[in-house]
């Protein structure tokens, strides 16, 4: 695991039952309070140094 | 009747990235992704494991061949031995049947053969947890390798996702070309997988609908990884040619979101119905080259694509024509069923709030998502945050992936279940050869020499090397063979069951016969 990477290792994710009911669709304007707290969670996994990730995020072409 | 049933198929380049290391030979880590996977469960890996003997990928559809000397070297799918990057050409067959490989700078999974789209959904994702497999045995060495199902870097490069169905050989290829360019012009805004940056490199800053669009310079051509075209002509069926053609499908985005992965594979199985029985509506696009950018650049999915008849239709418009005609024609079984009420739940949605789709759709989920971030933290698009989300949503690990983490949040509904996902990850899917192919490597792996799409190798003992076509894809299948292989345990025995009763022994005994 590299240094520029935070692990917030979650071992049951993909796991569990799927949604029961699908989930709450966003209408119009984007409802910010329901985006805000996935943006929370994601914030904690994001790869810590963006600009590097990206420069670093070179792939040779494929078909 | 139409029907989504169809011997369809996906294959997945796999975007790779050492940590830290950007200059890791991507060909290196991409046997290394292979073999992780392969050798813990006792998978052979290597080149010659593939019977290469079918393989046409010069054969085109219009007729000709290329020669080999005019191809480029990423046209060849099968390297000479003697190339010194031919060591790095990984090759397995899975337990289920796909094909784990090395292809070009990529590890690739070509899913199984399938026969319904909802199959297609559970095995393109069983492709996923193969990834995920190898990334975890290699987090541990010196050189952890991460992969991401997408298909562009935003610096110029760009892999395929590719589809596969098996098509009316009757069928003119002149036809599927007409009948598909709208289609495929028109068909990302259900399944295009959004991308930060338009143009080849990103270089104008914003949001497009598909991953792939900037990439295509061509409407109809054999080459895949140069002047990639909207349909291309490789006509390498990998079953009886008099019968099938096997339309290759390059122009589609990596979905992730299994609704948008369902439409995507049944849409197009209903239009190719729709083609073979001639009744695909007669559109024809003025410039569809511009039109497939067009419709990837415009958010608002409002611009009007100039047909050749001097009118002019949205991309919504022109889905909604293809839907129509197939509901007048489908049948009433539930995959077919199941796959029309998505596809008019998109054109729905889209028509009236797109974001009502963020629970479906891949380009519409990742939007919302930097729409977030954009307002809460007042970024541009050139925002290299934006771009590492873009990137980081097709992450194969659960942790990390950001599509995982919506799903798992419940915002993006899902199809499959955790068992059934692992359940096709060592087990073949119903209708088709891909159940004896699975068999061989599992339970006469010792015997078996080679194998490929249409083709098993065995060593039959006394009989010597036996070659066993497999050129009808819906024979070989478990429920042809389950039982009456249930007790047959060598290779002998296995070519003896399918019928193979002409076996002569090697020896020199012709002489007495």
């Amino acid at each position: 695991m590299s240094s520029q990477e935070q692990v917030h290792r979650d071992h049951s994710a993909g796991g569990g039952e799927p949604p029961t009911e699908p989930p709450e669709a966003v209408q119009g304007q984007i409802n910010t309070q329901n985006v805000d707290s996935i943006l929370d969670e994601i914030d904690g996994v994001l790869e810590s140094n963006a600009e590097e990730f990206v420069r670093n995020f070179v792939q040779k072409g494929g078909q | 009747m139409l029907s989504v049933h169809r011997v369809m198929g996906s294959e997945t380049e796999f975007g790779l990235s050492q940590p830290g290391n950007p200059g890791a030979n991507p060909m290196r880590d991409s046997a290394r992704v292979v073999d992780a996977y392969a050798g813990p469960r006792g998978l052979r890996s290597s080149q010659n494991f593939w019977d290469f003997a079918t393989e046409s990928p010069l054969a085109d559809a219009r007729g000709f061949f290329m020669n080999v000397a005019d191809a480029d070297i990423s046209q060849l799918t099968h390297m000479p031995q003697e190339s010194v990057e031919a060591q790095y050409l990984a090759n397995v067959v899975t337990e289920n049947g796909a094909r784990y490989y090395v292809d070009h700078a990529h590890p690739e999974y070509s899913s199984p053969e399938v026969l319904t789209p909802r199959d297609l959904v559970t095995f393109d994702r069983a492709g996923d947890l193969v990834a995920l497999a190898s990334v975890r045995r290699l987090e541990g060495t010196e050189e952890p390798v991460n992969l991401y199902k997408n298909n562009t870097d935003s610096k110029g490069s760009s892999y395929g996702t590719h589809e596969n169905y098996l098509v009316d050989r009757a069928v003119d290829f002149d036809d599927l070309v007409a009948g598909l360019i709208p289609f495929f012009v028109s068909r990302q805004i259900l399944c295009g997988s959004g991308r930060v940056g338009i143009g080849r490199e990103g270089e104008t800053a914003g949001f497009q609908i598909s991953s792939r669009a900037d990439f295509f310079e061509a409407q109809v051509g054999l080459e895949t990884t140069l002047r990639r075209p909207i349909v291309n002509t490789r006509d390498e069926p990998h079953a009886d040619p008099a019968k099938y053609r096997r339309l290759h499908v390059i122009i589609g985005d990596a979905t992730m979101a299994e609704s948008a992965t369902l439409v995507r594979f049944g849409s197009t199985s209903l239009v190719l119905g729709l083609i073979e029985a001639g009744l695909v509506p007669k559109l024809e696009l003025d410039d569809p080259m511009q039109a497939l950018w067009d419709v990837s650049h415009d958010l608002s999915l409002s611009t009007k694509l100039p047909l050749s008849d001097g009118t002019s239709m949205t991309a919504l418009e022109i889905q909604n024509s293809y839907y129509s005609a197939c509901v007048e024609n489908a049948g009433d079984d539930a995959d077919t069923t199941e796959v029309l009420s998505e596809w008019k739940r998109f054109l729905d949605g889209l028509a009236t709030d797109p974001r009502s789709l963020s629970d479906s759709i891949d380009w519409i989920a990742k939007w919302v998502l930097l729409e977030g971030y954009r307002t809460r933290e007042n970024l541009d698009w050139d925002h290299p945050k934006l771009a590492l989300i873009d990137v980081q949503y097709h992450d194969v690990r659960p942790e990390k992936g950001l599509f995982y983490k919506l799903e798992k949040a419940g915002r993006i509904r899902r199809l499959t279940t955790d068992d059934e996902v692992e359940r096709a990850v060592v087990s073949a899917p119903d209708g088709t050869r891909a159940y004896l192919r699975s068999l061989a490597v599992t339970r006469f792996s010792d015997s078996l020499v080679a194998a490929s799409w249409d083709s098993l190798v065995l060593d039959a003992g006394e009989y010597g090397i036996v070659r066993l076509p497999m050129s009808e894809p819906l024979k070989g299948n478990r429920e042809l063979l389950e039982d009456r292989l249930a007790e047959v345990h060598d290779s002998q025995a296995l070519l003896q069951a399918l019928g193979v009763d002409r076996l002569k022994t090697t020896n020199d005994e012709r002489g007495a016969i």
